[in-house]
């Protein structure tokens, strides 16, 4: 299976999905650059984390215009797995292919720690390795990922199924404590209605490796593979 | 040499103006005998900038050259961007520290800032990738609402600059002290890793070869920053914040990706960082390297504005710029690179056959300089160096003279005070603001354990890396502190598993031209030198900041030391939290009543006297070796270096460090001797180690064959919510909640003080 992985000029978190991909799960991946329009036959598309073009204006607001982009937009579109983790969250909502937005964190401040995460929904495309309920250690680095979207959106979200992942502590509970960036109802990931998006503020692909804290991300890979490959 | 005639319009050469530009009358004669002429006020304005003490290193370069600087691994020494060292399997690391704290005291954020992106280049221009960045910070007393705005300033501006580049920020050390109050000390360090084969120095070559500028067009932002760095800050210093420059790190992400295309594609022979004194020192150096003559016409350089003159443009402090020497007739290869990245270039000038350097203004030559003279002729002072004798009185005083202050009756309060101490507590508040993570390979990262450790990738090894300098030792006397500064960071690095392996370093000082201040200076080196010597940790690069003086006085002189050590093997790495319920903890090393500068005296007692800790590099070099050699025997479970606040807040830290595992203890210090109980619990004796092990006679064997005392002084206690302590005087019990609570809490308690509009409203009204 080929992950294409994108690559504007302030990514950099393109290096980590990259390595996660080929070394931690074994699979083919490949580079697209922003001015490119072409997917090189990718079948599951990453949105990396970083600062897509600087993110002076708002995060992802100018990535959504770029060639590449139009190609990822197609893709997903058309029922093509598309994984946005941090900017790349950011960016698939601005691109709309994810509602909803990404806002300054509650404290204004940003903030880099491993967190923990509950699996809400383990029957999608990204989760079927996990188990419903199921706590997960993954680290968060980012200045703008309070999620918000109206209440009748996050109504119908939380109705479909489609949050994914939610802030909580050691015993699985939600406090504010437990919810890092003040994201309404503590949503940490989300899908689309097609559930072949997925969007998520915590970085699955810096967990990988028992060395650097967890290896909670892998299975989040894994779930794709076995989806796509079958 | 060509003709050079004053520029019409600029100013007329007056005394007043040379002065204004920090050039004294020996300077000036030197000048005009150079030249053979007056100077143009363009001249001025380059030698004023190359000759200030930032740029020139006038009143170090003696002291500097007595340093250590070679060993077998050392692949660059100083005087290049970044030392580089071998760490075996064709890779090697470059690495170097820097100071911005002149622009820090007057604009926090920005002056953070772009002393990442600044050193940052200085990295990535020896050809290697930057994986780390670590900050020494110092600042005055956090009880002030002017403190909290600059701490809070300085780590932001850190956090964002390194974040949007994508390097992780990993490691460093906070430390606040009244005597920072008017000057906070902002010291950067960045670490590269790269291919021998890709290393390239910034050394002009080829007659003929194009000189380009790459990267952000200039600016009227930052003129004269380096000459700023070389005068004390006064009440005047907020009118000079045009001189400080303002960071785009999405632009150095471009530069960065830039930088490391052009080096591997073989289309140019140097690069260098515009950096302080910008277009001037990169070109004027890079020619002195080369042994080159060099012409610059600065009408063709990309300017943000119209109508700057050539004395601004070659002053000009603008960030995110590099300069290149390309292979004469690859232009379009290197500006089809940065087309890629949305980068322009622009071909200024070249290599030239003739000794000169050269600044040309549409053909008509406004400056010229006689072969690389502008560099190696610059002025050089060892002025007299005398202790102050309020110093030397002050070391001469007892600290146990100091009466104990009632609270102290209860021990829980006074350990609950050192925890809380901010120098001590956790500074997570700071390290959340960093990412930490990216890249993927931080293996512990800031607050985590002594020191970083960075895996490398496609091998077993791991880079361990620190900063280090306890100010107050080395301003009560800066032989022993200059010693350490090094011995520190080397025992903070060897904790976490690592052979120390050679350092950089980060000099900042007050007035030079005060004999006090350059009897500090002059001993520290010679002490930091003593202990580079017998660690056998070369200096492969620093930075010297002078003039750290505000209304208030002088800074403490601190020499900070930026240490890379080497892991061998990543099982090797070493934490330094308990992690076992019954295995037993170990002292290496002799506790002494060493309560002299020590936190202790600070924190409880609110005073800065007594002699420091003694400090013999070659008793340090053995308790390193043998710990090295118990980790790698795999009988290390944790190793904490024992130092500031002594062994109570060391045992403590050990188990609380981690706030979601807190561990107890039960320790028994009665075989530590009958030293005074803080001066067995706070001492802050040097060349200590505490160990947790599951096989403590075979460390204690190892130790003894090695010269190195060890003894036995507890249990880890995974059960029990407390650290029991069992003195020959006393015994109390510690309840780990209320020293988690002291620890962790602090700074977050203390920043809540202080709402972030607030300070804005402190920034506008330039209060101080």
């Amino acid at each position: 299976m080929k992950f294409g992985i994108v690559t504007f000029p302030g990514s950099n978190c393109d290096y980590d999905a990259f390595h996660a991909v080929t070394e931690v799960l074994g699979e083919e991946a490949v580079y697209l650059w922003h001015k490119d329009h072409d997917l090189q036959g990718a079948d599951v598309v990453v949105l990396p984390g970083g600062f897509s073009y600087g993110d002076y204006l708002r995060a992802g607001a100018i990535a959504r215009f770029s060639p590449i982009m139009q190609e990822v937009i197609a893709h997903a579109k058309s029922g093509g797995p598309v994984l946005g983790i941090c900017n790349g969250f950011q960016i698939a909502c601005e691109a709309g292919l994810l509602p909803g937005a990404l806002m300054r964190n509650r404290d204004m401040k940003f903030i880099s720690t491993p967190l923990l995460v509950r699996v809400e929904n383990s029957g999608t495309l990204f989760t079927n390795r996990y188990t419903d309920g199921e706590i997960l250690r993954l680290p968060v680095a980012h200045g703008e990922g309070r999620y918000f979207a109206p209440p009748p959106v996050l109504d119908e979200l939380e109705q479909d199924g489609r949050v994914i992942f939610r802030y909580v502590t050691a015993s699985g509970e939600r406090t504010s404590a437990a919810n890092p960036n003040g994201s309404e109802r503590d949503i940490a990931g989300i899908v689309s209605e097609d559930g072949n998006v997925l969007g998520m503020m915590p970085h699955p692909e810096r967990a990988c490796s028992p060395l650097l804290g967890s290896e909670d991300g892998v299975r989040l890979l894994e779930s794709i593979l076995a989806r796509v490959a079958a | 040499m060509a003709q050079v005639a004053a520029r019409p319009g600029d100013p007329v050469i007056t005394p007043a103006l040379i002065a204004e530009h920090g050039i004294n009358d020996t300077e000036y004669t030197r000048l005009v005998a150079m030249l053979g002429r007056t100077p143009t006020f363009t001249e001025l304005g380059i030698v004023s900038a190359l000759w200030s003490e930032h740029c020139s290193y006038k009143h170090s370069r003696p002291l500097l050259r007595t340093l250590p600087t070679k060993a077998s691994w050392v692949l660059q020494g100083p005087g290049e961007n970044a030392g580089v060292i071998s760490i075996g399997d064709g890779l090697a690391v470059a690495f170097k520290i820097e100071s911005h704290n002149h622009p820090s005291a007057v604009e926090p954020y920005q002056g953070a800032a772009t002393g990442v992106g600044g050193i940052l280049r200085d990295v990535f221009t020896m050809g290697a990738r930057p994986i780390a960045m670590l900050n020494s910070l110092r600042f005055g007393s956090l009880d002030s609402a002017r403190v909290r705005y600059l701490f809070a300033g300085v780590v932001k501006g850190i956090g964002d600059y390194g974040n949007c580049v994508g390097i992780p920020t990993v490691a460093g050390e906070i430390a606040f002290d009244p005597a920072y109050e008017g000057n906070p000390l902002v010291n950067a360090m960045c670490v590269g890793l790269l291919h021998e084969e890709d290393l390239i120095r910034a050394k002009a070559e080829g007659v003929g070869n194009p000189i380009i500028a790459v990267g952000a067009r200039t600016g009227r932002d930052g003129i004269h920053g380096a000459s700023f760095a070389s005068e004390d800050l006064s009440a005047a210093s907020d009118a000079k914040r045009p001189r400080i420059q303002v960071g785009d790190p999405f632009t150095e992400k471009l530069l960065l990706e830039v930088s490391l295309e052009l080096i591997k594609s073989g289309h140019i022979v140097a690069i260098q960082d515009m950096g302080a004194a910008g277009l001037t020192s990169s070109s004027a150096e890079m020619a002195e390297r080369g042994d080159v003559g060099v012409t610059i016409d600065a009408a063709k350089v990309p300017t943000r504005e119209a109508g700057m003159s050539p004395y601004e443009i070659l002053l000009s402090e603008s960030q995110e710029r590099m300069l290149v020497v390309a292979l004469k007739g690859h232009e379009q290869d290197v500006v089809d690179i940065l087309t890629r990245w949305d980068l322009s270039a622009a071909v200024i000038g070249e290599v030239i056959a003739e000794p000169v350097y050269r600044v040309t203004e549409n053909g008509a030559v406004v400056a010229e300089f006689p072969g690389s003279r502008l560099v190696t002729e610059c002025p050089s002072y060892s002025p007299k160096a005398r202790e102050a004798p309020a110093i030397a009185m002050l070391r001469g005083k007892d600290p146990l003279s100091i009466a104990e202050r009632a609270e102290e009756s209860d021990p829980v309060w006074t350990l609950e005070q050192m925890l809380s101490s901010p120098t001590i507590a956790s500074k997570a508040w700071a390290h959340r603001q960093y990412d930490s993570t990216v890249r993927t390979s931080t293996v512990i990262g800031p607050g985590e354990g002594d020191a970083a450790v960075i895996r490398v990738r496609g091998t077993r090894k791991a880079l361990a890396l620190k900063t280090d300098c306890n100010g107050r030792y080395v301003y009560l006397d800066p032989r022993m502190g200059g010693r350490i500064a090094v011995a520190e960071a080397a025992r903070n690095v060897a904790c976490t598993g690592a052979r120390p392996m050679a350092i950089t370093n980060c000099l900042n000082f007050g007035n030079p031209t005060r004999p006090e201040v350059f009897y500090q200076l002059k001993e520290a080196v010679a002490g930091m030198g003593e202990a580079c010597r017998a660690l056998e940790t070369p200096v492969t690069s620093g930075n010297v900041s002078l003039y750290n003086e505000s209304p208030s006085g002088a800074v403490y002189p601190t020499p900070v030391i930026g240490m890379v050590g080497l892991i061998e093997d990543i099982d090797h790495v070493t934490r330094s939290v308990f992690s076992n319920d019954g295995d037993a903890i170990l002292l290496l090393g002799d506790t002494l009543a060493e309560l002299g500068g020590s936190e202790y005296l600070s924190r409880i007692h609110g005073t800065v006297l007594g002699a420091p800790p003694q400090c013999d590099p070659a008793r340090e070099r053995r308790l390193i070796d043998s710990l090295l050699d118990a980790i790698k025997a795999g009988y290390v479970a944790s190793a904490h270096d024992c130092s500031d606040g002594g062994l109570a807040v060391c045992i403590a830290e050990s188990c609380i460090g981690n706030s979601d595992e807190l561990y107890g203890a039960s320790i028994d210090l009665t075989a530590l001797g009958d030293l005074p109980a803080r001066a067995l619990l706070y001492s802050e004796s040097q060349a200590r180690i505490l160990i947790s092990t599951t096989a403590p006679d075979a460390v204690a064997a190892a130790a003894k064959s090695a010269g190195v005392p060890c003894r036995r002084i507890g249990t880890v206690k995974r059960a029990t919510k407390v650290i029991e302590f069992k003195l020959r005087s006393r015994q109390f019990s510690a309840p780990l909640a209320r020293l988690a609570a002291a620890y962790h809490d602090a700074i977050p308690n203390i920043m809540a003080r202080t709402p972030e509009h607030a300070a804005t409203d402190l920034q506008s009204a330039g209060a101080a």
